[in-house]
């Protein structure tokens, strides 16, 4: 097993050479905790590590860091999501050092959709550093025990640390090179868009492949399971970067509307499993919004049960 | 150079309605070059107050012209009378224009016609489009002479984040994705390469981030 150097769950199953199973919850927009401690509870028997989204499609939210502390209280392993949207490089660090405090050891680090989406279109944005620098910062701030400003960190934040990757956004030519100035940032593991287009996931990972970077960062497909033609259907219409297929519409069309649930969860597993094929996946980012009861059939059906023991 | 909007005219109204003479400036700069604050565009706007104030009943006196320049003392010569004499201003020029106005005027109201909208360029006739956020350490060297810090709506130093779809920008299918722009540029230029250097971070504090900036020649 290749050296860990942090405390998480996470970077102990890929490095043990398991392929990860990682899934997520959204925070509630409310005070109330006990929704994502349900959701957290649902799901933790069946995945490795539990991403907590940061005020996702700019909707506020209860922050992901509270949401975080509340999944590791429960002995689960948290992924604490940072986009830099809402916070400047003074208030990253501090919240960087505020999660490993309370021995969350994951974070993975995002642009963040644009305000415009969101509840508060009014609002003011900042992106101080982008998604890249933020990486950078985490690795720096871990592994030399330094503020960006150069400053000292007594007790530097074990932080494992992940990157998102969309290879369908365009250009598609650079979402490799893309790929590489994220590792070359420091990025760790990799959480992928969402993949529906398996041919250009495809193609993207021989890209990876040919410039060896799936053997320098963990690579984690993104799936989520559709529920109805209606979602696959605004999926590839309103989704910017999203990749939706027509015959996937085609064929949650040809099944009638009672059994499209199962069908969508049927076209994830079956995208598992055939991804779990394919060299430099180290893992799958099971992402079932607002619909996270699914978590366990999906990964059991596509044989991804048990999970290892880690200690 | 920099553009500007006129206000809904309601807006405009309100600020002014209460006076019983004010005189209309226009700015034929800048903002004369986008049609809305320029001295032709000062005098239809103080027929349209003068229309607006009979309609409504009130006397007022409202008088229109022009200041070549409203960021400079030397253009100001010519209407200083005309200013000293007035109850109140109504200044079509930009946000620097109206405080410089009102800086030289300490005892006059001054009030904005026109919202500052940005800093652009004149791509077709009739159409401004924002190219610069004055950061004031300009990176247009890297980025193969397109300026992701105004035109990426997320200023992104090494993009396009995830969202840019068929060369347009996440937040609409109007807006270019600057990261495209970018990338087609470094490719066209040769240096695609480059695209996979790191942008560091951004020193933010020559920017508005780090107060009201100045700039002083030694010589003069
Ligand atoms: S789509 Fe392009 S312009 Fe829009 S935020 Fe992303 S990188 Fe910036």
């Amino acid at each position: 097993m290749a050296e860990t150097v942090t405390g998480s769950r996470l970077e102990k199953v890929l490095k043990s050479g398991h392929q990860a199973v990682t899934s997520e919850c959204g925070p509630p927009r409310s005070s109330d905790a006990s929704h994502i401690i349900t959701k957290g509870q649902l799901i933790k028997d069946h995945v490795d590590s539990i991403n907590v989204t940061d005020n996702q499609t700019s909707v506020t939210r209860l922050c992901s860091l509270a949401a975080c502390v509340h999944l590791k209280l429960q002995g689960l392993d948290p992924v604490l999501q940072m986009v830099v949207r809402d916070r400047n490089r003074i208030a990253l660090q501090s919240d960087i050092l505020g999660a490993a405090s309370f021995g969350i050891n994951n974070v993975l680090c995002l642009s963040g959709d644009h305000q415009r989406f969101g509840d508060h279109p009014q609002a003011q944005n900042v992106f101080d550093l982008d998604s890249m620098q933020l990486v950078q910062t985490v690795r720096y701030m871990r592994d030399e025990g330094k503020f960006l400003s150069g400053d000292e960190i007594k007790q530097p934040p074990s932080m494992f640390v992940g990157a998102a990757a969309n290879p369908f956004g365009d250009p598609f030519k650079i979402r490799v090179p893309r790929l590489a100035k994220k590792v070359a940032c420091g990025a760790e593991f990799i959480q992928t868009q969402c993949i529906y287009n398996l041919d250009k996931f495809e193609k993207w990972m021989e890209g990876v492949r040919e410039r060896g970077l799936h053997e320098k960062v963990y690579i984690l497909a993104g799936i989520t399971p559709m529920r109805s033609v209606g979602m696959a259907r605004y999926l590839q219409k309103n989704v910017p970067g999203m990749d939706v297929p027509d015959e996937l519409i085609e064929r949650m069309k040809g099944v009638e509307k009672k059994k499209q649930a199962d069908e969508g969860i049927t076209i994830a597993v079956e995208t598992i499993q055939r991804l779990k094929e394919c060299k430099g996946v180290a893992g799958f980012h099971v992402m079932a919004i607002e619909w996270e009861e699914k978590v366990p059939e999906i990964v059991e059906r596509s044989g991804l049960y048990p999970r290892p023991k880690i200690d | 150079m920099i553009v500007g909007q006129q206000k809904p005219f309601e807006e405009i109204w309100q600020l002014v309605k209460d006076h019983k003479q004010f005189t209309v400036f226009g700015c034929n700069t800048c903002v004369a070059v986008c049609h809305q604050g320029g001295n032709k565009e000062a005098g239809i706007l103080a027929s349209q107050l003068r229309m607006r104030a009979v309609q409504d009943g009130l006397e007022i006196k409202i008088d229109d012209s022009g200041i070549e320049r409203q960021c400079e003392h030397e253009f100001f010569e010519k209407a200083e009378e005309l200013i000293q004499g007035s109850e109140a201003v109504l200044s079509l020029a930009c946000g620097i224009g109206v405080q410089f106005m009102a800086s030289k005027y300490p005892k006059t109201p001054v009030y904005p016609a026109l919202n500052t909208t940005f800093l652009g360029d004149v791509p077709e006739t009739g159409l401004f489009s924002e190219k610069c956020q004055a950061c004031g350490d300009c990176v247009l060297g890297v980025t193969g002479g397109v300026c992701p810090v105004s035109r990426c709506a997320k200023r992104l130093l090494n993009g396009p984040c995830g969202g840019s779809t068929h060369g347009k920008c996440e937040i609409s299918k109007d807006t270019e994705c600057a990261w495209q722009l970018v990338i087609d540029r470094l490719e066209a230029l040769g240096r695609l390469d480059d695209y996979e250097k790191v942008q560091p971070i951004k020193d933010w504090s020559k920017d508005r981030a780090g107060g009201p900036r100045t700039f002083k020649l030694e010589d003069f």
